[in-house]
Parts: structure tokens; C-alpha cells; sequence
């Protein structure tokens, strides 16, 4: 091995919180090479982060480090800020996993690029900025020069990220920190990212740390891996030891509870079939949910959020939605549960048509079709028990429950989930993560319902609590024959739940299929995109994988030229006029494919 | 954004209009007028006075007059200062209210994010609680009480530092000199600095834990660029949403302190004119007022959409 340029060694992190000393890094010790990339796996509150922040000098005001950390021979750690400030920023520099609020909202992008390398070298601005615009480049910044003048959000999440990255090697660093660089962005974005960083490595032989939640990212690019758990490195070594031949209980565990694309691994509780002459329960023909957008005073735009989205939903079926941030997923989930007002289109339940719902109706209605939202902690109300929380709707549906039947009820429901009933009075912010998900799953499940949404259920969960909160899901549905619509951005995910999957691209349906056909025969070159752009758990596979890339952003949902960005022979050369709208087209039984331009690959 | 100031403008017309409407009919409404408390005068000169103000016509008549005369520019004459009319009162006292106000705002903005900043970069030391024990004091004591205490330590009293006689005139306002201006200035800016500190430091403690903050540390810059670009701009935000009506409160609220120092701004007249039923003098202050709390609040919003870029005004 070559020496190393970045050395850690028995580096302690305490933090002083009002319980008590947190000792969040334990005796943790690595090696950074010239040119390497290291990656950093473990689940949030592992220290991951805080390991590097700690190298930094970045901890937060209540931190402590004790240890080694030393670049070049050179001891970092208690190092006085100005001298700390020669290496920092200049030798080796970090990226952020939120570039939104990572960078600074009232400066431009430019200045912020800039500042950073004349507090280092003492270059005139001219200078600086040729060299901030040519970095720009690099990264693959379109319109650099126009871009430097514009403020962080302004720019989208990629192009956020991306400057950040500009911003963080315009001194051409020896060692870049990433931390969770690509976790708020989408699979395709991600992607890109990624490539960036790569050829950042081998051209620029940057050594480069990694750090990140997911199996899919490290393989993709670390030469060596460190798995972390609670403060403490478990496991390190080679990245192909890592995947093929893991030794600590806990790296087999994170390997296996990645969902993979490749393969539906839900073995233990085998998703149940619908049955074959399953009635029909839900059928959506057509629907519409418009925005109205202001463009100027006096002109108002639609946003075509949900445009023209039709499916049908048998009992026991488990719909999967997949598509990137603003395809509106959600707007359809909403629009479904009759929560947003449709624009056109219907929504026939049972074969009744809901738009002539009258609030009775609408009552019956939530009874049958229940919801459970992303954010755990956030969709549940801080004041109330989770046995009230689960409760409520027993209460707003069911009022004429006997109050020991309600309890009891809970209970029970609270036992199916995997939650202790004894736990009934505790509170919410009492429970983690994943615990607050099954206190939402039983809150959505405690009336019975017969379709449940999944709003991006499983997002905001570590891998492991992930895997879990799936196979409850499935394992209840097997029990209960409920329906699901299963909606989530990431397509592994929907892999293990969904029989049927609809991908969506602005708002239309790009293509609909049975879950294994839609990821071994993909056949919309946007589907194509998003499947090659999940990155796999496997070093050897991820690092061969062809991918089909999609250049640049996703076009304003404004534009009514955006949902043909596949079908570019028929767009009308207009910004007003009325668009083509693709058409599904079957390829074999269930398999729907919207039209769409050859592509040439 | 110009035409968005200019439609905030046009806005701000109709609030005028009732505003001025609100407080004529409110000031009919209170029993008394502005000849009543006179010595008995013979009924037919009483009548002859009132003929002369129009007072003698009906309410309504006497509201369709005065929006008359505003239009313009006519605020009438003085019911009770005889020989002036409001315009002319209002142009003596308002340069010395405004004088006052912005004196005391300036003092106050400098010393309260000052302070504020020193605070939040030594949060929970010695020094951030004793700057907020102090901001403490500032808001809770009044000005009636902060006034004649330094009025007697430095006027009565006197005050001689290494042989500097630092006495300070109790009152009077001497043309707008410096000694008159100090006591009555500090008074008035103690409570502001008070707020604006605390103000500050809050937002500043907000912004330093940011994580923009964490990345200007990252790329390794020293502390004064990342307080001074980083920092400052974001924390003074929530100040600039309170310093439109702050300003405009001390511009024309500060009546207690002119009466305390005897100096003639606009203030007076207006406890004045309330209590003599001068309702011209009256309306006159009241559009004064208006006019600034509603011209200081566009200011602030405009200076809002400057300081942080996401905010436009296209709609």
C-alpha cells in the first residue's frame, strides 16, 4: 500500500448533551491513500460523519475529539483555527449531503466558488474566476459563465450538487470528504453525480472518502470499505472482500437488507398472489390534477401534475408507482384518496363513481382507503400517545365503539405490527424511526381498509428498518388481502412489494408492467434510465453495468413540451400549443409501453 | 420589483383613505369640541365661531370639506393654536421628531447587533448572559423611569470624569445641539437596543449552526469573512421585518420622551390635541403617522427582497 496522505488513529468524538456524555466515535483508526477511494458505510447515528467533521475541526460547539488525525504527516486535531485553516478548504476539502441548505442562499454561486480559493492563494479575481467558471465545466455545468451570477435556488438539486463539488475542488484538493453526497437527490441525478466523482478520482487523482448509507454507492466506487457501527469501525478491507466474502455479522446483515433490482428477494414471506378472479376495486380512468401557476400578473399556466393517468386495481394487488421528484406521485396518491380536488378524469371505487361523493360518502370512503405517510415522526402528532394515534380513526369512523373495545382493538392491532402493547401511552418522540413507521402502518390498518397508499412509507428509514417495515407490510397483506399502491422513488424497493408497476415522467405514464417484466424487459427509454441508474449492491456488476444515461435535468413541469421529451418527432414547435399526448401501446399481455422516439445508445 | 413597489404604493391609497376616514367620524364621535371648554362666550359669537371652522354644518359635510382640503394639501387650520395652521405645526415639530427618532434608531441598530452578535458567538458565557440580564433591563424598564434617572445623574447631579465636566442640559432642544440631543436620544434608544440585541442574537445563533455556516468553515475561511458574508445577512433579516414598524413607532411615538425633555417635536400634540378636541391638529398627526407606519413597512419589505435573494416581489 501506498503511504498514506490521511491518517486517523484511536480518534475518540464525545458530544455533552443535557442526558449525559454521548460518546458517539469509539477509538476509530483508517489510512487514506494518494488517489483512493475510501467508502464509509453504516446507518444513521453510526459516526460516520461525525468521524470526518471531527477531522475538520467542524464538530458542533458541544463536541470533543480526542486522538490522531493527521494529513501529510502533519497533526490536524487541536490544531488553532487559522493554522487548521491552511489545510481546511485548501488540502483537503468536504461536501455536504444537503446542497440546498449547504450552501449559503444570499450569495451566488460564483462568489461562493471564489471565496474560497482566494482566501487560500492570493490570486487576483479575474484569475479566480476563469478558474471558478473552467471548474464549473468540469463538472459539467452547462452555461457556466450565466450560472456563476445565479443563486443557490435558482439552480436544481443536481445542479446544486454539483457546484458544491465545484466549489469544494476549485484548489484542487488531495483528499475530498463526501458526506451522503447523492442521498437527497434521484436515482438519475444521483448517477451523474457519481460519474463525476469518479472521473474526478482518476483524472484528477483526488483521494476521495465516501460516505455513505448505501451498499449500492460504495460498490460503485470505493476501492476499500469501512463499515461503522454505533461509533466503531466492524469491519474494513477491500471493497470486493467487503461484498463477496463479509466476516462481521452486521456487513452480511447490511448487504442482505439492500433491496436489490436484480433479484425480487423477499423470500421468507412470499408476496401473496391476488387471486385470479379478484373483483376489481379501484379504477382510474384519465385523471387530471392541474395546478394553476401564476407567470405573470394576469397569466396563469397549468401545472400538469397528474396528466391523464389511468389503471385499474384488483383486490390483494400491490400497484407500485416509481418516478423521480415532481412526476406527481404524490399529487395521484392525494387525487385518489379524494384529499386534492381533480382537475378531470374519475376515480370509480367499487363501482362507484366518487365524484359525486357527498360527505357521507366520503366518510365511508376513509374507512376503506387509509394512507401512510413518509416522515414518521413528522405525521404524527407529538402530543398524543401513539395509542391515541392509532386510535383516532376508530374514533372519527367507528363513534359508536365501546372505549374498552377501542383499547382493545389497539392493542391488538398494535401486536400485529410488532409493537409491544404495553407501549400503548408512550409517546412518539419515546420510539425510533422504524418504530414510528409501524405505529403508522397500525394507525392506517386499525379500520380494516381495503387499499392502502404507501406514500413513500419506507424513505426516510435505514436499510435495516427498511427491509423490516416491507415485510410487515407484506406479511399484512397477505393476512388481510388489502390492496396497496405502493409509491416510492426508489425502484428496489418497489421491487419487493409490487405486482404491477407504473412508472411515471411528468405527470404521464410511461409505462406499465408486471413487476419482473418491467425490470428485465424495460422498454421506455426513461424506464431504461431509471433502472440503470440504481446502483447495485454488487462491486463487480455495478462497475460493469451498462448505463443508459439521460443528459441533464428534468425539463419544467411548466413546459407543455416536457412530457415528449422521448417523443421529440412530434413536439409542435410552440410553447402555447396543444402537445401530442403519447399513447399507450400493449407489447405483450399487461405491458404498456407510451410511444417514443429510437433510441440510439 | 419597481412595479411591484409602485402597486404596494397605489395599495397603500385606500388604508390611507380609511384610516383617515376611521379616525375624523372616531374624533366626531367623542363628546366636547374644540370651542367647548372655552369661558361662556354669547351664543350668537359661539355660533359665529363655529360658522368659521364649519362646525356648524352637518358631520358629514364637515368630513366631504376636509377631504376636500386634503386634496389639496390643505390640513386646515389650528382649532386651539390660533394664528397656525396644522401644516405649519407639523413642519416645525416634525424635523425635530425625526431627528430624535432616526438618532436613536441608528444608536440602537449599532449597539443591538453588535451586541446580539457578541452574544450569540459567546452563547451560554459569561459574556451572552450578561448581555441579555442587560437586554432584560432595557425592555422592562420604561422610558419615564430611565429618563429622570440619568436626567439627575447627568444634568442634576453633574458628572466630572478625570476632570471633564460631563453635566448634560436637562432639557430643552437649543436648536437640534449635540448636549440637548444626547439624554433624550439614549433614553429612547435603550429600549431598541434592548430588542434589537436580543433580536440578533437569536437569529445570528440560528444562522452560525447552519450548515451553509459549516461549509464557509469547510472551505477553511477565517471567522471575520464567514460572520461578516455568511452570517450577517441572514441574521439581520427578522430584524429588517421589525424595524419598518419600529421606526415609524419611534419617528412619532416618542411623546413621553419629548414631554420628559420639554422638546418641541410632534409628539406633544398629540396628547394635545386628543385632550382639546383639535381636530384638525389631529387628523394632521394622525396622516403623519400613517403615512410613515405604511411608507416603512414597504421599506422593509423591499430592503427584505434585497438582503435575500429568494424572495421577489414579481407578482
Amino acid at each position: 500500500m501506498p503511504e498514506p496522505i490521511f491518517e486517523i488513529r484511536n480518534l475518540d468524538v464525545r458530544f455533552a448533551t443535557h442526558d449525559g456524555e454521548v460518546h458517539a466515535v469509539r477509538n476509530v483508526s483508517l489510512d487514506i491513500a494518494e488517489g483512493e477511494c475510501l467508502g464509509v458505510v453504516g446507518e444513521s447515528g453510526s459516526g460516520k460523519s461525525q468521524v470526518f467533521l471531527a477531522a475538520m475541526g467542524l464538530l458542533s460547539s458541544n463536541g470533543r475529539a480526542t486522538g490522531s488525525v493527521k494529513y501529510r504527516g502533519r497533526e490536524l486535531l487541536g490544531l488553532p483555527q487559522h493554522k487548521l485553516n491552511r489545510v481546511r478548504g485548501s488540502n483537503i476539502t468536504m461536501i455536504f449531503q444537503d446542497p440546498l441548505t449547504s450552501l449559503t442562499p444570499h450569495m451566488t454561486i460564483g462568489a461562493q466558488i471564489m471565496e474560497g480559493l482566494r482566501s487560500h492563494r492570493r490570486i487576483p479575481r479575474d484569475v479566480a474566476e476563469a478558474r471558478a467558471i473552467e471548474i464549473l465545466e468540469v463538472v459539467r455545468i452547462p452555461e457556466a459563465r450565466q450560472r456563476m451570477r445565479q443563486y443557490p435556488h435558482e439552480l436544481s438539486g443536481g445542479m446544486r450538487q454539483r457546484a458544491m463539488i465545484a466549489m469544494a475542488t476549485v484548489s484542487g484538493p488531495d483528499l475530498l470528504i463526501a458526506d451522503e453526497p447523492t442521498t437527497a437527490l434521484d436515482v438519475t441525478v444521483q448517477a451523474q453525480i457519481l460519474d463525476i466523482m469518479r472521473e474526478l478520482k482518476s483524472e484528477l487523482k483526488t483521494a476521495v472518502v465516501m460516505i455513505s448509507h448505501d451498499m449500492g454507492v460504495i460498490a460503485g466506487i470505493a476501492d476499500r470499505v469501512q463499515v461503522m457501527r454505533e461509533g466503531q469501525i466492524v469491519e474494513a478491507g477491500p471493497v470486493e472482500g467487503i461484498f463477496y466474502r463479509p466476516q462481521h455479522a452486521y456487513t452480511k446483515e447490511l448487504i442482505d437488507a439492500m433491496p436489490r433490482l436484480d433479484k425480487a428477494d423477499l423470500t421468507e414471506t412470499a408476496r401473496a398472489e391476488p387471486a385470479p378472479d379478484a373483483p376489481k376495486l379501484l379504477e382510474v380512468s384519465d385523471l387530471k390534477v392541474h395546478f394553476p401557476i401564476k407567470v405573470a400578473p394576469w397569466i396563469t399556466r397549468p401545472l400538469r401534475a397528474v396528466d391523464g393517468v389511468s389503471f385499474t386495481l384488483r383486490q390483494g394487488e400491490t400497484l407500485g408507482v416509481v418516478g423521480e421528484s415532481g412526476c406527481g406521485k404524490s399529487t395521484l396518491a392525494r387525487a385518489i384518496l379524494q384529499l386534492l380536488p381533480r382537475t378531470d378524469g374519475s376515480v370509480v371505487w367499487l363501482g362507484h363513481d366518487l365524484d359525486t361523493h357527498r360527505r357521507e360518502d366520503l366518510r365511508k370512503l376513509r374507512k376503506e382507503l387509509q394512507i401512510v405517510f413518509q416522515d414518521p415522526l413528522a405525521s404524527l402528532d407529538p402530543r398524543c400517545t401513539v395509542g391515541q394515534s392509532i386510535a383516532e380513526p376508530l374514533h372519527a369512523l367507528m363513534p359508536v365503539l365501546p372505549r374498552e373495545e377501542v383499547s382493545a382493538r389497539v392493542k391488538k392491532m398494535m401486536a400485529r405490527v410488532g409493537l409491544d402493547p404495553g407501549w400503548i401511552n408512550r409517546y412518539p418522540h419515546e420510539f425510533s424511526g422504524g418504530q414510528n413507521q409501524r405505529v403508522g402502518v397500525a394507525r392506517a390498518m386499525i379500520v380494516e381498509p381495503k387499499l392502502v397508499i404507501c406514500d413513500e412509507a419506507v424513505s426516510a428509514l435505514d436499510v435495516s428498518i427498511q427491509a423490516q417495515i416491507v415485510r410487515l407490510i407484506a406479511e399484512l397483506q397477505a393476512q388481510t388481502h388489502m390492496s396497496l399502491i405502493f409509491i416510492s422513488h426508489d425502484l428496489a424497493i418497489v421491487r419487493q412489494l409490487a405486482h404491477r408497476v407504473i412508472v411515471l415522467y411528468m405527470g404521464q405514464v410511461v409505462e406499465i408492467a408486471d413487476g419482473d417484466t418491467i425490470y428485465f424487459d424495460p422498454r421506455h427509454p426513461y424506464t431504461k434510465a431509471l433502472i440503470s441508474a440504481v446502483p447495485v449492491p454488487d462491486p463487480r456488476l455495478e462497475r460493469a453495468k451498462k448505463r443508459i444515461k439521460l443528459a441533464g435535468d428534468l425539463p419544467s413541469p411548466l413546459a407543455t413540451r416536457a412530457p415528449l421529451t422521448f417523443l421529440k418527432s412530434k413536439v409542435i414547435d410552440s410553447a402555447t400549443a396543444e402537445q401530442y399526448r403519447p399513447k399507450l401501446i400493449q407489447v405483450s399481455p399487461g405491458h404498456f409501453v407510451a410511444e417514443h422516439d429510437e433510441v440510439v445508445t | 420589483m419597481l412595479s411591484y413597489a409602485a402597486r404596494r404604493f397605489l395599495g397603500a391609497l385606500p388604508t390611507l383613505f380609511i384610516i383617515i376616514t376611521f379616525a375624523f367620524f372616531m374624533m366626531r364621535l367623542a363628546p366636547g369640541g374644540p370651542f367647548d371648554s372655552n369661558r361662556h362666550l354669547p351664543p350668537e359669537i359661539e355660533y359665529n365661531i363655529e360658522a368659521a371652522y364649519n362646525l356648524d354644518k352637518p358631520v358629514y359635510e364637515q368630513y366631504f370639506i376636509y377631504l376636500d382640503n386634503l386634496a389639496h394639501f390643505d390640513l386646515g387650520p389650528s382649532y386651539k393654536t390660533k394664528d397656525f395652521t396644522v401644516g405649519e405645526m407639523i413642519a416645525a415639530g416634525l424635523p425635530v421628531s425625526l431627528r430624535l427618532g432616526l438618532s436613536a434608531m441608528a444608536l440602537a441598530i449599532f449597539f443591538g447587533i453588535a451586541l446580539g452578535t457578541i452574544a450569540a458567538l459567546n452563547k451560554n458565557k459569561g459574556t451572552d448572559y450578561g448581555v441579555m440580564v442587560l437586554a432584560m433591563f432595557g425592555i422592562t424598564i420604561p422610558t419615564f423611569v430611565t429618563a429622570p434617572i440619568l436626567t439627575l445623574i447627568f444634568g442634576i447631579y453633574g458628572v466630572n470624569f478625570l476632570g471633564m465636566d460631563l453635566s448634560l442640559p436637562v432639557g430643552g432642544w437649543n436648536g437640534g445641539a449635540l448636549p440637548n440631543m444626547i439624554l433624550p436620544v439614549t433614553v429612547l434608544a435603550l429600549p431598541q437596543i434592548a430588542i434589537i440585541s436580543r433580536l440578533v442574537r437569536g437569529s445570528t445563533i440560528e444562522a452560525l449552526r447552519s450548515n451553509y455556516v459549516r461549509t464557509a468553515r469547510a472551505k477553511g475561511l477565517p471567522a471575520y469573512l464567514i460572520l461578516w458574508r455568511h452570517v450577517l445577512r441572514s441574521s439581520l433579516l427578522p430584524l429588517v421585518s421589525y424595524l419598518g414598524p419600529a421606526v415609524a413607532g419611534l419617528l412619532t411615538g416618542s411623546l413621553i420622551v419629548e414631554q420628559i425633555f420639554g422638546l418641541p417635536g410632534i409628539g406633544r400634540y398629540f396628547v394635545n390635541a386628543a385632550l382639546n378636541r383639535d381636530y384638525t391638529l389631529m387628523m394632521g398627526v394622525i396622516i403623519v403617522y400613517a403615512v410613515f407606519i405604511i411608507g416603512l413597512n414597504l421599506v422593509a419589505d423591499l430592503l427584505y427582497a434585497v438582503l435575500d435573494p429568494r424572495v421577489t416581489y414579481k407578482r
